[in-house]
């Protein structure tokens, strides 16, 4: 495994995890992401995550260095998982240890925030009646917009 | 020449990954025009232009050899 990687298979919690741990680190947060199945109102399916690989690499580990410049003594993994994806299946993770937990709570939502805005991967929900990459020109099945 | 790709919704529109343009010492906003007249519908002013994997300026000017991508909104997470 890579620290900062997009990768095409499940994502194995404890990997991350273990990789985080070490001697000085007294928390370990992890996020997952998930599919869900309900949002606003519209059933997915599945959804399909597409990524530009290297640069979405290269964003995950730019991320990491902002992590480690504000809470210093912060480890870090950043995961993504890219095709298609089923119901609750993990679709992110991010992993951090830190010496007390604080750290490691408020660095790992700065984590998923920065992702959201400037990691190139993207996401195509699909419903029973039909399917849209989301993005900026987000609308919604039967409502126009 | 110019290596373009194309990800996600733009991909779909374009009906291709990537291509090379035989085009030199042109600004993002001339490529991003380029794609515009080329593909209609492709919004381009939704769209960012990474270049050699690092976002850039409209102003930026991009050389041969240069690898770009249309990086519409991205929805990771």
């Amino acid at each position: 495994m890579k620290a900062f990687e997009i990768v095409d298979t499940p994502i194995e919690i404890q990997k991350y995890s273990d990789y985080v741990l070490h001697a000085g680190a007294g928390a370990v947060t992890i996020f997952t992401g998930n599919v869900r199945e309900w949002t606003h109102g519209v059933r997915t399916l599945y959804l399909s995550y597409e990524a530009y690989i290297p640069m979405a690499e290269k964003k995950l580990a730019e991320i990491g260095a902002e992590m480690e410049s504000k809470w210093p003594g912060v480890k870090v993994a950043i995961v993504h998982r890219v095709g298609e994806l089923q119901i609750s299946d993990i679709a992110v993770l991010i992993a951090v240890s830190s010496a007390h937990r604080k750290a490691a709570y408020e660095a790992n939502e700065y984590a998923i925030e920065r992702l959201k805005e400037v990691v190139p991967i993207w996401k195509k929900e699909i419903w029973e009646d039909g399917e849209e990459w989301i993005g900026g020109q987000k609308k919604y099945p039967n409502e126009g917009r | 020449m110019i290596k373009v790709n194309y990800f996600a919704r733009l991909r779909e529109l374009t009906g291709k990954s990537n291509e090379t343009l035989e085009k030199d010492n042109i600004t993002v906003q001339d490529l991003l025009d380029w794609a515009e007249e080329t593909y209609p519908g492709f919004g381009k002013d939704t769209i960012h232009v990474a270049v050699n994997e690092e976002y850039a300026l409209k102003e930026d000017v991009i050389q041969s050899g240069d690898i770009c991508a249309f990086i519409p909104p991205v929805s990771g997470g």
